[in-house]
């Protein structure tokens, strides 16, 4: 079986955001870079799947060359082989997608993983594009899978409940938290990952079909009022919910 | 720009509310800009729920009734919702951005080769073009977008978009003829668990969340019974959701759910920056947290500084007391 898993490189969760000089992207300056936290979870569903069913397994990635730290993190996990579409330009997801959807005709995967939504834009947008530039299914959010032959089975997080879902391979799975538990990589495997090469290509589509015009920072909120130091302040604060903010 | 059509999401014959916030979106739309709105309803009978959109002041419903979409199927509705885009001539598609909007909206970006803006929070027609605003970094930022192919497609964030309603409109009904095959279903789904009754943090009103500050697992039901008595959802921190706590589901944060609910109360929740990203948008936050200088405070509207474990039983009695009246 061949298992593909697409990753990214992103800000993370305790990065405080600063617009940067172009007005439009995010200021760089102090930011520490990890995975996308939802290809975590991609890459050990593809790691189950091969330990369980044999195979190879590759990670592809759209970016600057820093993206090559999210496939070194995929290869100390266990990942086999890596490719890097290259490109310093900001892509949106059509554009990210197709240069993936490129790549994976090529590599031509049973199966392809790929996080829920990378957590710098929240698109939630690229594995279903590549899936269908491919041609092939897609199910999103999903949090319990299973593979038997051409056959797949998942569980994907709807409002309030989850759906069963049924689809042959090959198929393009999107990742939730808890589908699994990603692994810690071990010392040799980071050791190991840092010599071994990635493969690094030129962009096959560069065009956007968005334009983003502007960034800016959510408006800052007014002191609060702190109300009291012990139980004492309960009949004041709900008095405040129901009369001031008049939100009970 | 010549035509919108709305995707309005139905299930179980019934219109969501998310649906009818995007069908009046979309007809407000078309009146700044002066063009047509039609509203597309895919699945089986639905010709009662196709009849409740004039209230909204849509003039025309396009249906795609089919027994075998009866049960929501992606790569199915990503086709008839492609077909629909085609055969009405509309280069303004809107979804809402539901499960099932942000798993149809990127198949219908690919098919019609459009630009697609995910999870907007205002959409505007400017000068000519259609600016949309949507947050990034869960919050912490918002952009300006605009679509630069031909069709554009948009889905809404919902209750964000207030459905708007409309006197003295008839729509008329019109029946699409979409010729589906098995293959067509590739993505099946075969049954709906729904979560036993309990309302999702991301469909709820009122938010109560818990954190570290509950001290252990077994007080969780603090922040439930409070929920409960507000009718509203019981939501967590990741640090209890990573300590096995809660489950994943009732996590708010970059990496859970974004909620914006009119209330949000955080219960001994110190308010790490991936947690603020999730719910600052709230209209309303309480915050209860020993720690007088837990950041938590920085965005609260209202605060008590102390033992979330002593004070949440008396703020459920009290609420008790009041709503009773």
């Amino acid at each position: 079986m061949k298992i593909a898993v697409c990753v990214s490189q992103v800000p993370d969760t305790t990065t405080k955001v600063k617009v940067g000089s172009d007005g439009k992207t995010i200021d760089p300056a102090g930011v520490t870079y990890i995975i996308n936290p939802y290809d975590e979870f991609a890459v050990e569903a593809a790691l189950q799947l091969k330990e369980k069913q044999g195979g190879e397994t590759i990670v592809v990635s759209v970016g600057k060359d820093s993206n090559k730290e999210a496939i070194k993190k995929a290869y100390a996990m266990g990942i086999e082989k890596g490719i890097l579409v290259k490109s310093d330009s900001e892509m949106d997801s059509y554009s990210v997608a197709r240069n993936l959807a490129d790549v994976l005709k090529e590599v031509n995967p049973d199966i392809i993983f790929f996080g829920k939504q990378s957590i710098d834009y929240d698109d939630s947008q690229v594995g279903s594009l590549v899936a269908e530039m491919l041609n092939i299914p897609s199910i999103n959010v999903v949090v319990s899978l299973n593979v038997e032959g051409n056959k797949i089975t998942c569980e994907r997080e709807i409002e309030g409940g989850k759906e069963v879902v049924e689809s042959s391979l090959p198929a393009a799975i999107c990742a939730q938290r808890g589908l699994n538990n990603p692994r810690y990589p071990n010392l040799k495997g980071i050791m190991a990952a840092k010599s071994k090469p990635i493969e690094e290509r030129q962009p096959t589509y560069t065009e956007n079909k968005t334009e983003i015009i502007g960034m800016s920072l959510p408006k800052p909120k007014p002191k609060g009022k702190i109300v009291g130091t012990d139980v004492s302040a309960v009949p004041e604060l709900v008095k405040l919910l129901r009369e001031e903010a008049k939100v009970i | 720009m010549s035509k919108i059509l709305a995707f309005v999401e139905s299930r179980d014959n019934k219109i969501k509310n998310a649906g009818f916030e995007t069908a009046s979106t979309a007809v407000k739309l078309a009146n700044e800009l002066g063009i047509e709105a039609e509203v597309l309803l895919i699945g089986n009978n639905l010709s009662s729920a196709a009849n409740e959109l004039a209230a909204y002041g849509v003039k025309k419903v396009l249906l795609a009734e089919d027994s075998k979409l009866e049960k929501y199927s992606t790569t199915a509705y990503s086709k008839v919702a492609a077909e629909a885009a085609k055969q009405s001539g509309a280069d303004i598609i809107l979804l809402s951005a539901t499960a099932m909007g942000k798993d149809i909206s990127p198949r219908l970006s690919a098919k019609l080769e459009a630009g697609l803006v995910a999870d907007c929070t205002e959409i505007k027609a400017e000068g000519g073009n259609i600016t949309a605003t949507r947050p990034v970094y869960a919050g912490k930022a918002y952009i300006d977008v605009q679509v630069t192919s031909p069709v554009k497609i948009f889905t809404l964030r919902p209750n964000v978009f207030k459905p708007v309603k409309a006197e003295g409109i008839n729509s008329e009904i019109q029946k699409l003829d979409i010729s589906l095959a098995d293959s067509d279903f590739a993505v099946q789904v075969k049954e709906v668990v729904v979560s036993n009754e309990k309302l999702d943090v991301t469909e709820a009103n009122i938010v109560v969340s818990g954190g570290r500050g509950l001290k252990a697992p077994e007080n969780f039901h603090l922040v439930e019974d409070l929920a409960k008595v507000l009718g509203g959802a019981a939501g967590a921190s990741r640090a209890i959701v990573d300590a096995g706590w809660r489950p994943h589901s009732e996590q708010v944060g970059q990496t859970g759910k974004t909620v914006a609910p009119s209330l949000y109360i955080a219960v001994g929740i110190s308010g790490a920056i991936q947690h603020l990203a999730g719910m600052s948008s709230s209209k309303c936050i309480v915050a209860i947290n020993k720690d007088k200088d837990a950041p938590i405070f920085q965005i609260a509207d209202y605060g008590i500084v102390g033992d979330a474990v002593e004070i949440m039983p008396v703020l459920t009695e009290e609420f008790k007391k009041v709503l009773s009246n």
